[in-house]
């Protein structure tokens, strides 16, 4: 019983790496689909907009890479791609730790932009020549998605340092 | 499961740009005639490729484009059923009229409805109400019998209409758009408004004004049929102590000036929906604004039809939505 608890630190890092892949793909899935409805809304009335509507469409889905990115890095320090290594129970429950802020923010900040996105590509069915003005908006959405990926690659080389 | 409507809602914005504005109908209006109007219309694609010249036939043809659309993006018609359920009480009036007076009422039957006129029309006349639907099959028995026993087409009117109305009231307190409810809200109350005034012009009894009205929360129908059984400025005074007291300048003017601020109130009510992505609220907005877009064409074609001039058309069409 206690080898299961002396090893189990890999299974928390594994855990994070999938909780971030995870939470922030489901997010990007969602969102990309529901601007995809909303684009296709658009293109079968006017196809030449298929450019602009497609970068909408698209915005969402970063958060999904951000996600595979965290859960890269943690699989890559743990050893679990390359060279093996001992993982403490704390160093695995760390990197459980530091998967959280990409895994939530990723969820949410995927879902509410592509609302965003899908009241812009409204925006550009209607004035394509908004464009630019359009794309703004949901791009601030971003902002936050990008925060929690800095703070959980931050986490992640921290982690790394610490012996 | 509550339908999604972010599909829907992405084609009407692009839609909406083909909506005719006030410069639009500024410049049908400005046209040398009826012809000229058509041929402006069917420039910005009303009509179909036959590209005949009959006015009725035009907006006929735009009618049902409007609901061949609405078919196309949301394939639940049940979701408009406050705006279609109207027509089919409509097509019970014309099926129970025409039985009872042995004509064909084929062109007076409304298509866009949600129950098939001509299974209305059969079922009446061989008095199997149980194949309408539940809404449809106790008022249409009603209205057959009075209709048969005292010849008397104001009350099967009557009845029919109130049963309307009570309907779609019943309807859109189940629904949880604001957009629907406040305009079946405003669907019973000018109803009722239209009733009470033209019942106080008419001097009709209190208990013929109160079978005809239909409860709604904006107004005491009893105050207001007391009201109307008294004298039409007593309908005012009335109506002066509820919200619709903005439209008594209209309702002095006349009962089509009256008509233009109901629909002017629901198109300035639907205006925030220009801004909503998801839900059913645009769809509902666009398919008012293309009813009332047909009607101020329809207005101007008769208008150049029959000689009036320009500025009597003015004063009736209505507020557009974009």
């Amino acid at each position: 019983m206690s080898e299961f608890f002396n090893n189990s630190g890999l299974f928390f890092a594994l855990l994070g790496a999938a909780i971030a892949t995870l939470m922030a793909g489901i997010g990007s899935a969602i969102g990309v689909g529901k601007a995809g409805v909303a684009a296709a809304g658009v293109l079968a009335e006017e196809p030449s907009l298929f450019g602009k509507v497609l970068i909408f469409q698209l915005l969402p889905a970063t958060q999904g890479i951000y996600g595979l990115l965290v859960g890269f890095l943690i699989l890559s320090n743990v050893g679990l791609i390359g060279e093996p290594k001992d993982i403490s129970v704390l160093q695995g429950m760390l990197y459980f730790a530091s998967a959280l802020p990409i895994a939530f923010a990723g969820l949410w900040s995927a879902i509410y932009q592509s609302k965003c996105a899908v009241a812009g590509i409204s925006t550009v069915a209607k004035k394509p020549d908004q464009m630019g003005k359009a794309i703004i908006l949901p791009a601030m959405v971003e902002t936050y998605a990008i925060l929690a990926l800095l703070i959980s690659i931050l986490a992640i080389f921290g982690i790394a340092g610490m012996q | 499961m509550q339908q999604d409507f972010t599909y829907a809602v992405a084609r009407i914005r692009y839609r909406e740009n083909k909506l005719l504005n006030d410069v639009d109908l500024n410049t049908l209006l400005s046209a040398k005639d009826a012809d000229a109007v058509i041929r402006q219309l069917r420039d910005k694609g009303w009509g179909d490729n036959a590209g005949g010249s009959d006015p009725d036939e035009l907006l006929r043809r735009e009618g049902e484009k409007v609901w061949e659309f609405i078919g196309e993006i949301v394939p639940d018609k049940s979701a408009f059923d406050f705006l279609l359920i109207p027509n089919d009480f409509h097509n019970l009036k014309v099926a129970v009229k025409a039985i009872t007076r042995d004509i064909k009422p084929d062109d007076m039957f409304i298509r866009n409805a949600m129950s098939d006129p001509d299974e209305i029309y059969d079922a009446v006349s061989k008095r199997e109400y149980d194949r309408l639907p539940d809404y449809l099959a106790d008022t249409a028995k009603e209205a057959m019998t009075v209709l048969l026993q005292t010849s008397d087409g104001q009350l099967c009117d009557i009845i029919i209409d109130k049963a309307c109305m009570e309907y779609i009231y019943q309807l859109s307190k189940a629904k949880n758009e604001e957009i629907i409810r406040l305009y079946c809200e405003l669907f019973v109350a000018s109803a009722d408004i239209k009733i009470a005034i033209r019942s106080a012009h008419t001097k009709k009894r209190l208990d013929f004004i109160l079978r005809s009205m239909a409860s709604c929360d904006t107004l005491d129908i009893e105050r207001l049929a007391n009201a109307a059984s008294l004298s039409y400025e007593d309908v005012l005074k009335y109506l002066e102590t509820t919200r619709y007291s903005s439209a008594i300048p209209a309702i002095r003017v006349s009962m089509s000036a009256f008509e233009k601020w109901c629909d002017d109130t629901v198109t300035e009510a639907m205006k925030p929906q220009k801004w909503e992505p998801f839900t059913i609220g645009p769809v509902v907005a666009y398919l008012i604004a293309r009813e009332n877009e047909i009607k101020a064409v329809r207005m101007i074609l008769s208008a150049k039809i029959n000689g009036l001039s320009d500025d009597v058309i003015k004063e009736r069409l209505r507020m557009m939505y974009v």
